[in-house]
């Protein structure tokens, strides 16, 4: 007799294995605008699927719950049952034996907490509040780019009506091409089947094979004057669309090339200066009389702007920077992350040879900071961070790269204070290793652990924790502000001042490019209406009919990158085209949402 | 050319056909539920999934463009099961007590049901009706298949955004846009939901039975006026072509039934015509004195869209009453003194090819002669139905004259029932009345046609007379823009609110997936042409009614009558 036996999953287990796998996938999508009251009853039922049924507020509990939550969305409930599903929530997460039911009578109190709204408006209105979002990658960017439609013309190979159709929410293609943080893949519908469409790959596809597009031709001339300050992605992209709306554009930039953080803090290895170059130069076709070295507040009063002026439109980034205010910052050899990019930007590059380099911080700065300075010939790198890699906020593909091409990842670590020689050059920076606590903000917190610091000997320290707004003399010309930023109404309109927008990294704090893109073309609509129009710079481009076809899983096509330790030695881009047979297959997985599902009700396109 | 196989024969077309019209060239028709071409093609019922041979999944053959090569069939077993499956589950929601029905015998959902053989498994829970029946327009959500059509049809053709999907997943249905109040939202109530409906989930109120269970008594006068655009199409509901359902009929079966009056609105669209007309001459000859351009004012559904879309050119319409109220003015004043009774003694029941009179009807600064001008408006559904109720044979019924001297009508007065109509008549009497001569009754074609938005100028006597038309709300939308933002100029500009003007009213028959407007217009078209009169202002009784009773076009009595302020005019 034996007692013990090996045991293997039956064929029932593996399936629901295999499930909560595609489950898992299908959850990932979260499509925009559900009812989330629905959603809640849905995650409930799930809950009490899992539950063991030992004791009553799980068993009994959940139940009951998903039973109110069902009167509710029936439009049969009334506040006194909103009020019993609430204090039922908190008692079964009080008693509940396990997480099993904790957790689950948490999601209720979460949802309570979050949309209250929605549970009154089912109650009192017998429906919910929100509506769904029929093409999830379109909705998901910032910008509203018609990402099925530039696809299906990429497939149809016609890759400069694809960029046109991309330049009529973003002007910048190519800067998108290759740097989009691409929000736009996270809700891909296909990754219910079974991965997201690599969206900016495809982009990345049509403007390498679509040569050079002319922008459009501006409609007529109203007559009407703006003031852009500040040449980055946001400044250009409202000075492209006032431009093709018929107002006579005027941009002023400060530095000695436009291009903001574009150029002074993106590395040339991931935005090489041509492809940056090909999308100013298409924006700048349209008329825009662009100055640079202006900086405005010293060479220009703001008033004198305000005054000539019909609307401003202010963009003026946000290009200084935190340091960590640990004793010895001041030494020689401490630097920011910014300073470094800045440098590159202009190709002044800073001398890194042969030295020892920390940089400070887990973002994607810090990932820029430690590849470049591993480029200009730092000897090591090392990335210093007080959580773990895997909460760094940095993508998880510049982290890798980073690895790949010889960056060190210390973590749990918080830096104390940088030694210096008797000089006052760095010679070291003294860091204290921390463990992982409670969560706070939904990251686990880092806390000092019982361990004695340590020295991490280097030259350089560059500090990459964040980077501030330089405000220069706007604050004097009464333009509100608040915690570091400038204040405006989500329609990017200064409070306070008549025809005077302002949006991207200076009113957002530091974002990405989509972002600063999404504030340039809304400030770009909202002057326009702020001065009696009602301009539509769509061009009407016809986008392929979506036809019939499989849907069966096929894998995802990822860009593929230099080999490490051969791209480190140079500041070329490391990332390679998408094959054109890659690129076509990959449009082949666009599920065409703005045509199958509710794209094709209403129309899955968006005119702004 | 697409080459492809459909059940096995070979059938070449254009590329971009969908698979159903490809299908419909051989004579394949495979059904369709929530389907409209072009503007409801969603693909949303299934019912029109066909399987191609090699696919995976069934296709829907509405929305799926053919492919070289294709070999489609559309009665595979996996079809028919896959239909069988999605007919029942829609039936699972849909309250299907069919005799009650408005829609009954003339229903996508019914006939597709009682077409295949159908194994209900699901169950019955449809949704609870929730709604005013008051209202002209009234929406039963047990009956809605949530096809979309309606929200589709306000969105495209008429621009309002009345209708709206509410929700989402299983409890996704169709409403009032926000969930708000019919009479909230600015409804033109102009039917064209109605009537592309696929079932009885959209049907305008049911006045009828109000005049079935009293007609015929003894203690009131009967009276009724008939629309132009009924006489188009009365007979279909009842399966007559206008061949049998002619004018003649029309007025032999509304006597049979027991009006004792039957009279014709084309009579007071003359009057209208010669009030309108008279008030253009006016307004052209004192130019500086009021708005431009000037609008017409006789189609219900755009007074409530210009009241609530572009209030500022309320001040822009012609203050003529619509035939019907100055109809119902007269017959309740000039005409019950010719009978020597009481105006509240006579019931005055108009058949209107409109949802949007209904309402008309119940505004109180319309009533001028009576408590109530116009006592009831039913549809020319609500005709066919009256007759079918009292089983009378059209066929066999002997032609007929209307009653004098509210039944005498001219050309002019019965192409007011299609686009452009109202404007040519009232041209033929504008020149007239400039020059006192009679035009070619045919010299203003220009005006006709079926275009959305038609504009043309004319020349009276050295005057310029910019002239523009439109049909749909849609198409009125963009016109008013055009003169809003002065892109645009005209003098006398014509709208009716639905497509192809009143023939293709929201109160007319339904024929699932049919544009039948035109067709109904061209018949007017012709009826104009065999009047013996085309001039308004040459309608004997109508020369008659000013000379005992109106004294000439403008007068006092005329203006006490005939004309209204719409800006006092209550939506609700």
């Amino acid at each position: 007799m034996s007692r013990l036996q090996i045991q293997t999953p039956g064929k029932a287990e593996r399936t629901v294995s295999e499930l909560y796998k595609d489950l898992e996938r299908r959850i990932a999508v979260a499509p925009s605008g559900n009812c989330p009251v629905e959603l809640t009853g849905a995650f409930l039922r799930l809950c009490l699927a899992q539950s063991c049924g030992k004791c009553v507020p799980c068993r009994v509990g959940l139940n009951k719950m998903s039973e109110l939550i069902d009167k509710i969305l029936d439009g049969e409930a009334s506040e006194d049952d909103l009020d019993t599903l609430e204090y039922s929530a908190k008692s079964i997460a009080d008693t509940a034996d396990c997480a099993i039911g904790h957790e689950a009578a948490q999601i209720i109190s979460d949802g309570f907490a979050a949309f209250k709204d929605d549970y009154l408006s089912h109650i009192h209105n017998h429906r919910c509040i929100s509506s769904f979002a029929a093409v999830p990658c379109a909705s998901n960017c910032p910008a509203h780019v018609d990402i099925p439609g530039y696809i299906a013309l990429v497939r149809a190979g016609r890759y400069a009506d694809a960029v046109r159709l991309i330049r009529e929410d973003n002007p910048f293609p190519s800067v998108c091409g290759l740097i989009c943080e691409h929000p736009c893949e996270e809700h891909c519908r296909r990754n219910i089947v079974d991965n997201s469409v690599n969206i900016r790959g495809l982009k990345r596809a049509a403007i390498e094979n679509a040569g050079t597009v002319p922008a459009p031709k501006c409609l007529p001339p109203t007559g009407k004057k703006v003031c852009v300050i500040g040449g980055g992605p946001t400044g250009l992209t409202a000075a492209y669309f006032l431009a093709l709306m018929g107002h006579k554009v005027t941009v002023y930039e400060r530095r000695k090339q436009f291009g903001g953080m574009l150029r002074y803090g993106i590395p040339r290895y991931r935005l090489p200066a041509s492809y940056l170059d090909a999308d100013i130069d298409a924006i700048l076709s349209t008329g825009v009389e662009a100055h640079l070295n202006v900086d405005v507040g010293k060479d220009i009063k703001f008033e004198d702007i305000l005054e000539n002026y019909d609307g401003v439109y202010i963009a003026i980034g946000a290009h200084s920077y935190k340091m960590p205010g640990i004793p010895g910052e001041d030494s020689k050899g401490v630097l920011s992350a910014v300073e470094l990019l800045r440098a590159m930007g202009d190709n002044e590059p800073m001398d890194l040879k042969g030295k020892r380099v920390c940089v400070i911080g887990g973002g994607n700065v810090a990932m820029d900071a430690c590849r470049t300075a591993l480029r200009l010939g730092a000897s090591s790198v090392q990335c210093v961070y007080r959580r773990t890699v895997k909460d760094m906020t940095a993508l998880p593909e510049e982290i890798a790269g980073a690895e790949a091409e010889g960056v060190e990842m210390v973590t749990l670590m918080a830096p104390v204070r940088v030694n210096a020689d008797a000089e006052g050059n760095v010679t070291g920076l003294v860091v204290q290793p921390q463990m992982l606590g409670d969560y706070s903000r939904g990251r686990p917190a880092p806390r000092k652990a019982d361990a004695p610091e340590v020295e991490l000997k280097c030259e350089v320290v560059i500090a990459a924790i964040g980077q501030a707004i330089d405000f220069g003399n706007l604050r004097e010309a009464g333009v509100p502000e608040k915690m570091g930023k400038l204040q405006t109404e989500n329609t990017g309109e200064v409070a306070g001042k008549n025809g005077v927008y302002a949006g991207g990294d200076c009113a957002s704090g530091p974002a990405t490019v989509i972002k600063a893109i999404q504030a340039g073309k809304i400030a770009a609509a909202n002057l326009d209406e702020y001065f009696g129009f009602h301009t539509d710079v769509s061009q009407d481009i016809e986008i392929p009919q979506a036809g019939y076809q499989f849907k069966n899983a096929c894998g995802r096509s990822n860009m593929r990158e230099r080999a490490p330790l051969e791209r480190v030695k140079d500041f070329e881009l490391i990332e390679n085209e998408m094959p054109l047979e890659e690129a076509m297959q990959e449009c082949s997985r666009c599920l065409r949402c703005d045509h199958f599902g509710y794209g094709g009700f209403r129309g899955g396109r968006q005119r702004w | 050319m697409v080459n492809l196989t459909i059940d096995g024969k070979k059938v070449s077309v254009p590329e971009g056909t969908r698979i159903l019209d490809a299908a419909r060239e051989i004579g394949v028709n495979i059904p369709t539920l929530c389907y409209l071409k072009e503007i409801n093609e969603i693909s949303a019922c299934r019912v029109c999934t066909v399987e191609v041979a090699g696919s995976e999944k069934l296709v829907p053959a509405c929305s799926t463009p053919v492919q070289e090569g294709m070999d489609i069939l559309t009665h595979s077993p996996r079809v028919m099961q896959a239909r069988v499956t999605n007919v029942s589950l829609i039936l699972s929601q849909h309250n299907a007590s069919c005799t009650s029905c408005t829609r009954s015998g003339n229903c996508a959902l019914q006939t597709l049901a009682s077409d295949i053989c159908y194994q209900p498994s699901y169950g019955n829970s449809p949704a609870k009706m929730d709604w005013n029946t008051k209202y002209p327009l009234i929406r039963d959500a047990s009956r809605c298949i949530k096809c979309m059509r309606c929200v589709s049809v306000c969105d495209k053709i008429q621009t309002m955004h009345v209708w709206d999907v509410l929700g989402t997943g299983a409890r996704t249905t169709v409403g009032v846009r926000d969930g708000m109040d019919l009479m909230d939202v600015n409804c033109t109530l102009c039917g064209q939901c109605i009537t592309h409906c696929p079932v009885g989930a959209l049907y305008s109120r049911d006045d009828a039975i109000k005049v079935v269970r009293s007609l015929g008594t003894k203690d009131k006068v009967y009276i009724c006026q008939v629309a132009p655009a009924v006489r188009s199409a009365w007979g279909e509901d009842l399966g007559l072509g206008t061949d049998v359902a002619t004018v003649g009929r029309m007025v032999s079966a509304l006597r049979a039934i027991g009006f004792d009056y039957v009279f014709d609105t084309d009579f007071s669209a003359d009057l209208t015509i010669m009030e309108e007309g008279s008030e253009f001459i006016e307004r052209l000859t004192h130019r500086d004195q009021y708005p431009w351009p000037m609008f017409t004012s006789c189609c219900p559904g755009w007074l409530r869209f210009i009241k609530t879309e572009f209030p500022e050119y309320v001040p822009n319409l012609s203050t003529a009453k619509s035939p019907q109220g100055m109809f119902g003015a007269v017959a309740k004043s000039y005409f019950a003194e010719k009978l020597g009774r009481d105006p509240e003694d006579i019931v005055c029941v108009s058949f209107m090819p409109c949802t949007a009179k209904k309402w008309e009807c119940s505004v109180e600064a319309i009533n001028d002669a009576a408590t109530r001008d116009v006592d009831t408006v039913l549809t020319t559904r609500e005709l066919a139905k009256m007759l079918r109720n009292f089983r009378i044979n059209v066929a066999a019924l002997p032609e007929d004259d209307f009653d004098s001297p509210l039944g005498e009508s001219t050309g002019a007065g019965v192409i007011f029932g299609t686009t452009g109509g109202v404007m040519e008549a009232a041209l033929r009497s504008a020149y007239y009345l400039v020059t006192g001569e009679n035009p070619d009754a045919d010299a203003f074609h220009a005006v006709r046609g079926m275009e959305g938005v038609r504009a043309a100028t004319f020349e009276i006597q050295g005057i310029k007379v910019r002239t523009a038309v439109a049909n749909g709300l849609g198409n009125a939308r963009k016109l008013l823009e055009a003169i809003k933002t002065g892109r645009a100029e005209y003098d006398f500009v014509e709208i009716m609110a639905c497509p192809t003007g009143c023939a293709g009213g929201g109160g007319q028959p339904i024929r699932d997936g049919q544009e039948l407007g035109e067709g109904r217009g061209g018949y007017l078209r012709k009826l104009d042409v065999a009047k013996p009169i085309r001039f308004s202002h040459e309608n004997p009784s109508v020369q008659k009614l000013y000379a005992e009773y109106l004294e000439k076009p403008l007068s006092h009595r005329s203006h006490k009558l005939l004309h209204t302020d719409v800006s006092q005019w209550s939506l609700k």
